[in-house]
């Protein structure tokens, strides 16, 4: 198999002809904060605009999902402009979310959390009003419960129930600030096709999809 | 939000009539938006027997349906009432308090936006601007727009659609 190699933060890596700065950088212990991308999906959604990082040669940032490595590539992870762009971006995110960290049960293997910490910026950060959206919780399904205002709208819950179930339960209903993952005609999971493999759960990166037993994990 | 308003007869006809659209269409997913349009065109708003149909036909997800149906403003979830209300929220009624008309509009009817009374009298909806600022806050009613609509002029419209409805019920009786 065709390698490539390149530099990422001053470490010499060698990766798959092909591959995206992202899982190169993640594989070699390099973290790149990131919420809508998965290992499996072949062409990234790009739409959390988080794992930004500046590439030499480049005048702009770049989302390190959709671009691709190239032989002798020097990737910069925490250059000023790429930092600015993915803190901009995620105090946005923070901006619509309750942040109601000391009552959840993902809250230490919270996604939200970990990007906070690299990024540096405090989840109660105040450069943004807050706007909540304030919708109603789903406790129906007997396996988990769905709060949709802990929801970052990455549609990793949405992937997996299509592409590795071939279900097709989720999906994203709205427009705009309304937008959110829901099932059809938003009815309840405990009364929608849901075949309740707890999937959804396992790759939501929040607390919006958790397992009732309180386990962020399926056993 | 999507409130089941159909009868299970209505029901059977939804379906009879959505698959009548489809002779007209392929199995392309690409066919999903002409698809939607037609059967609204028919049905007046997309009900969620014809949702499911389309998915059927298609072989996509019903949620995606749902999703396109959910993302554009053309396409209605509820069935069209008697009467359209229209309250507009473009900048002037905005300034002028179209949300406060809107939120009475509401109260009055007892239902949100993009929604049917029971009885199927009124719909309510908003729109972004219809072109008369000066009239503001501007509601249109049966397509007609009526200017300075405060929340004492949306019981004044809604008493006039009562007296309507007793002289038509007074009429047929006598």
């Amino acid at each position: 198999m065709k390698t490539v190699s390149l530099t990422i933060d001053g470490k010499k890596i060698e990766t798959r002809h092909g591959e995206k700065i992202l899982w190169a950088a993640l594989e070699n212990g390099i973290y790149i904060p990131n919420l809508c991308g998965l290992r499996d999906e072949a062409e990234s959604v790009a739409s959390c605009r988080l794992c930004f990082v500046e590439v030499v040669g480049k005048e702009q940032a770049v989302t390190a999902c959709t671009e691709m490595v190239t032989e002798g590539m020097v990737v910069n992870t925490r250059g000023a402009e790429a930092l600015r762009m993915a803190r901009s971006g995620f105090e946005l995110l923070l901006s619509s979310l309750p942040m109601d960290c000391a009552h959840c049960v993902k809250s230490g293997s919270c996604e939200l959390q970990k990007i906070a910490h690299h990024l540096n910026i405090k989840l109660k950060s105040k450069r943004f009003r807050k706007l909540l959206r304030e919708l109603p919780i789903d406790d129906s399904s007997s396996l988990f419960t769905y709060d949709p205002n802990k929801c970052v709208l990455c549609g990793r819950c949405v992937w997996v129930c299509r592409e590795r179930l071939g279900v097709g339960v989720l999906g994203f209903a709205n427009r705009g600030f309304q937008r959110v993952v829901t099932t059809f005609a938003g009815e309840p999971f405990g009364e929608s096709k849901c075949q309740e493999c707890g999937d959804c759960v396992s790759v939501c990166p929040t607390g919006a999809l958790t397992f009732k037993n309180g386990k962020t994990e399926e056993e | 939000m999507n409130k089941k308003v159909s009868t299970t007869e209505e029901q059977v006809k939804i379906r009879q009539e959505t698959k009548q659209i489809f002779k007209r269409f392929g199995k392309k997913r690409g066919n999903l938006m002409p698809i939607l349009q037609k059967v609204q065109g028919k049905l007046g708003y997309l009900p969620q027997e014809a949702m499911l149909e389309i998915a059927d036909f298609l072989e996509i997800p019903g949620i995606d349906v749902y999703s396109v149906i959910t993302f554009y403003n053309q396409f209605r979830l509820n069935p069209p009432g008697r009467h359209s209300i229209r309250v507009c929220l473009g900048t002037a009624c905005h300034m002028k308090g179209g949300y406060i008309t809107l939120d009475a509009w509401k109260r009055r009817l007892d239902i949100d936006r993009g929604e049917t009374t029971p009885d199927r009298e009124f719909d309510l909806d908003s729109v972004a601007c219809v072109g008369c600022c000066v009239m503001a806050p501007v509601t249109v009613v049966d397509g007609k727009p009526q200017g300075k609509v405060e929340p004492t002029k949306v019981d004044g419209l809604l008493l006039a659609f009562e007296h309507e409805q007793e002289k038509k019920s007074k009429n047929e009786n006598g």
